[in-house]
């Protein structure tokens, strides 16, 4: 599927793969984790092409195959804006701290991801996927996650 | 669900009872709740996560947001959240040493008086 990059969708899109998630036998106990991680790979890739090419759509692949239920959501932020870090929202200016001190915030305006490091949404994928490959391609990020399922689906 | 955002004082404290879904597209509402209660002087804060159903890193970014603002002012900003899954997130970023994560209202604001 291909959504708009607005955030509103993101929650559909979130909701649509714990649905295929559960139709693929992915267990319960997982789905939590499939959304999650699912909505965070949206979420970022939402605000890069926001910043860099809000007409072109996000893409979402759901595909459940030899026992794994793999979801790939790709952006094409760095294609169309031709920065190397154009891929992470913030262009990670304030990445690789992980802390939440520094200096406070001084305008109301303040995107909400700037308060933590760009990359946290990413570490959160990989601290919830069984699996997860992050590709950084000429086009963009491409976030593949998967997890057992215990029927292979579409 | 969508979020709903509701505050009131008690002891002293300003609690914000949050119920839905913070994500991208919720976020915002609860940060310019905090940069308003921030503003008109409420420093010392509880966050109420107990009726919230999804939490993502944009959600952990303004709850960040909110700490440093009351930070800046000397204040506080602790949770209350016995939910796992929501629990979980803030084990995976290693928020969980940033805040004081309480199970509830009472013990969070009993807390926060023992600290003064």
């Amino acid at each position: 599927m291909s959504f708009t990059p607005l955030p509103a969708h993101v929650r559909t899109a979130r909701l649509v793969a714990t649905a295929v998630a559960r139709r693929s036998g992915v267990a319960e106990a997982l789905l939590d984790e499939v959304r999650l991680a699912v909505g965070e790979a949206c979420s970022r890739a939402v605000e890069a092409h926001q910043e860099h090419c809000p007409a072109e759509p996000v893409r979402v692949a759901l595909t459940g195959t030899n026992g794994r239920f793999e979801v790939v959501v790709t952006d094409t932020a760095v294609q169309h804006n031709g920065a190397a870090d154009a891929a992470v929202p913030g262009g990670g200016a304030n990445g690789g701290s992980g802390e939440a001190g520094g200096e406070p915030p001084d305008a109301a305006g303040e995107p909400d991801r700037q308060a933590v490091p760009a990359e946290l949404g990413l570490a959160v994928i990989e601290g919830l996927a069984d699996d997860v490959e992050i590709a950084r391609t000429k086009a963009g990020l491409s976030i593949r996650m998967s997890w057992p399922s215990a029927t292979a689906a579409s | 669900m969508d979020l709903k955002l509701d505050h009131h004082t008690k002891d002293g404290i300003e609690v914000v009872d949050v119920e839905g879904e913070i994500d991208v597209y919720t976020a915002p509402r609860l940060r310019e709740l905090l940069i308003e209660l921030v503003n008109i002087g409420h420093y010392q804060l509880v966050v109420n996560m107990e009726k919230v159903e999804f939490l993502d890193s944009t959600g952990l970014g303004v709850l960040v947001g909110g700490l440093k603002r009351v930070r800046a002012h000397d204040g506080s900003l602790d949770l209350v959240c016995t939910q796992e899954r929501i629990l979980k997130i803030f084990r995976i970023t290693g928020l969980t040493k940033v805040f004081g994560i309480h199970d509830s209202v009472d013990e969070a604001i009993a807390a926060r008086k023992s600290e003064k």
